[in-house]
């Protein structure tokens, strides 16, 4: 079978100290780490599962720059076979509509029973560009798998719900399928993995090529007129405890022993 | 028609929270703004609960059939499609949970109405839309001036309007035929509630709780010692869970459990809304974090800006007997 990955590369925000830039527009990334969101890294390895289970081949596709390879590299090396890049900086400032019109461009013509994305990214958190693609391939979709089994022409998809709780739902292939965290345990990449496909040629595209006129993408393409970033407040803050770790420590063992009822 | 449509959302017969807090956000942003509320429910034998909105919106919408019973998208891609196109509704509202997450974006799709996702609040300026989200896991909050369009799409976050319902409407019922159904290339097979493990985190007094910043599986020992020495349960954010480092249902947050006891020490995790909304109604929250921005310290009561491999075994120490 053929399975289709979109993913994107996001700066790696997780234990990181975020600043705003000074027009408020977006955020300071000179000193953050670039990384495959961490929704999409899933959504390969199952893609990469799929194949050793049933055959086929996998295709990551992303949107983005020159440095978007990275994370097509890296998806190569966990067992990928071919990527395509829609290199193109007309596409900055694109709302999930702007950026699902450049995969769905580079896909639809594409061989594939399956196409994956990871369910949300973690910059924007949109999560809208699986169903949005399904809708305009005209494919059945299913989003937030947990749990995810080919049988014959349908895929059987465990979707997580809320207070612990799944849902099973079935559709009939091809189809779109946005991918939860933890649905699988994605391989470890190394440096040698990397080195080993640096020769697959990756595919590159732009707007033009897929027939996007620049008024589709791209902030002029985006519903969005202006955005503005700011820190977020809320709730009274918490007490924030100071002085050497020991004294730290000891203020924290008390307050300990006061709530908790611990002796 | 000048109106907020919200989606109602209910499972097993019985209304999620979602549905009264977007009733309540649809009630402020229409009462500064001259518009109605609708509601929109569907299911089978779904009148039972309908009852519970009357006279609490302007107008219910409801249609019953076997094939709404378990929420699917394809019949509901139908009604909604139908419902949003005849009554030119000005806002459509549904949860950002895991129906609207399906949902939504799909029949943004179909309709080439613009979505906004995942909104805390949803204000009108001049007719134009604007709305305040997170990015960035919650790092970062973002207000949006969106551009103007006749319709618009929202999916409103849980946990930011109140789940009381007030009872201040007048409110017109409606019966909606349901349309002669396709088949459907999505069907809805059962619900299946994860597996327990044997530790019920939700009945401890003190939980001691790991996230990201613990690093790898071999570092949990160190915490598990601290929560013993503390007679605390040991449970974790969703990265933790996700990695298998704890079992799944250790997980604190919306799509794990709601936990509230008495201490909850929040060891280097960042604080994303869905863990917050999972926690923050612990009577005393102390967190950990290297990053002094982390959404955590919002909730918590008190905080400590460091290493928590630095912080646990100094703080064990105070514990020895």
């Amino acid at each position: 079978m053929n399975i289709i990955v979109c993913v994107k590369q996001v700066p790696e925000v997780a234990e990181a100290e975020l600043e705003i830039n000074k027009e408020g527009t977006g955020i300071d990334t000179e000193d953050l780490v670039m990384g495959i969101n961490e929704w999409d890294n899933y959504a390969v390895e199952e893609a990469v599962l799929l194949k050793e289970r049933h055959g086929g081949s996998v295709t990551v596709v992303t949107l983005g720059d020159e440095g978007s390879e990275d994370v097509l590299r890296r998806a190569l090396a966990m067992g990928a076979d071919e990527a395509v890049l829609i290199d193109d900086q007309g596409f900055e400032g694109s709302d999930a509509f702007g950026i699902a019109r450049g995969i769905y461009g580079a896909v639809k013509d594409l061989p594939y029973d399956l196409i994956l994305t990871g369910a949300q990214a973690s910059d924007d958190g949109w999560a809208q560009v699986g169903p949005i693609l399904a809708e305009w391939l005209d494919l059945p979709f299913a989003s937030l798998a947990v749990d995810l089994q080919v049988n014959g022409d349908l895929v059987s998809v465990h979707r997580e719900l809320e207070s612990n709780t799944q849902e099973k739902v079935e559709l009939s292939m091809p189809g779109v399928i946005t991918v939860q965290t933890g649905i699988n345990d994605p391989r470890y990449v190394s440096v040698m993995g990397i080195r080993k496909v640096r020769n697959i040629r990756i595919r590159e595209t732009d707007h033009g090529e897929l027939g996007l006129s620049k008024d589709e993408i791209g902030s002029g393409g985006s519903n969005v007129v202006s955005r503005t970033l700011f820190l977020p407040t809320g709730g009274e803050g918490a007490e924030m405890l100071t002085g050497t770790l020991n004294d730290i420590c000891e203020k924290t063992a008390q307050i300990i022993r006061d709530r908790g009822g611990v002796s | 028609m000048d109106e907020i449509l919200v989606l109602a959302e209910h499972r097993r017969g019985e209304f999620r929270d979602i549905t009264f807090e977007m009733l309540n956000a649809a009630k402020t942003l229409a009462s500064r703004n001259r518009l109605r509320v609708t509601v929109l429910l569907l299911g089978k034998d779904i009148d039972e609960i309908a009852g519970h909105l009357e006279s609490s919106c302007d107008n219910l919408l409801v249609m019953n059939s076997p094939e709404l019973t378990d929420y699917s998208p394809y019949p509901y891609l139908l009604a909604l499609e139908k419902t949003v196109n005849e009554r030119r509704s000005f806002l459509t509202m549904m949860g950002h949970t895991a129906v609207g997450m399906d949902l939504a974006p799909a029949l943004a799709a179909r309709l080439s109405i613009p979505l906004i996702s995942d909104c805390l609040n949803v204000t009108l300026d001049n007719g134009t839309l604007e709305v305040e989200r997170q990015i960035y896991g919650g790092k970062i909050n973002e207000k949006l001036r969106m551009k103007p369009f006749a319709q618009y799409l929202v999916t409103q976050r849980t946990g930011c309007f109140p789940t009381s319902l007030a009872h201040d409407k007048a409110t017109q019922k409606f019966t909606l035929e349901p349309p002669v159904w396709p088949q459907f290339r999505r069907r809805f097979l059962e619900y299946v509630e994860a597996e327990l493990s044997g530790v019920d985190i939700t009945a401890a007094d003190i939980l001691v709780s790991v996230g990201r910043g613990i690093g790898k599986p071999e570092n949990i020992p160190l915490v598990q010692e601290f929560a013993d020495a503390i007679g605390a349960t040991l449970s974790c954010s969703r990265p933790v869970a996700d990695k298998g480092w704890l079992p799944k249902d250790r997980q604190v947050g919306t799509s794990g459990r709601t936990v509230r006891p008495k201490v909850y020490i929040a060891l280097g995790i960042s604080g994303a809304f869905q863990h917050q909304a999972g926690m923050k109604n612990a009577e005393t929250i102390i967190a950990v974090n290297k990053d002094a921005r982390a959404p955590i310290f919002n909730v918590a009561q008190y905080g400590i800006v460091g290493d928590l491999f630095q912080v646990v075994p100094v703080l064990k120490e105070k514990f020895a007997k």
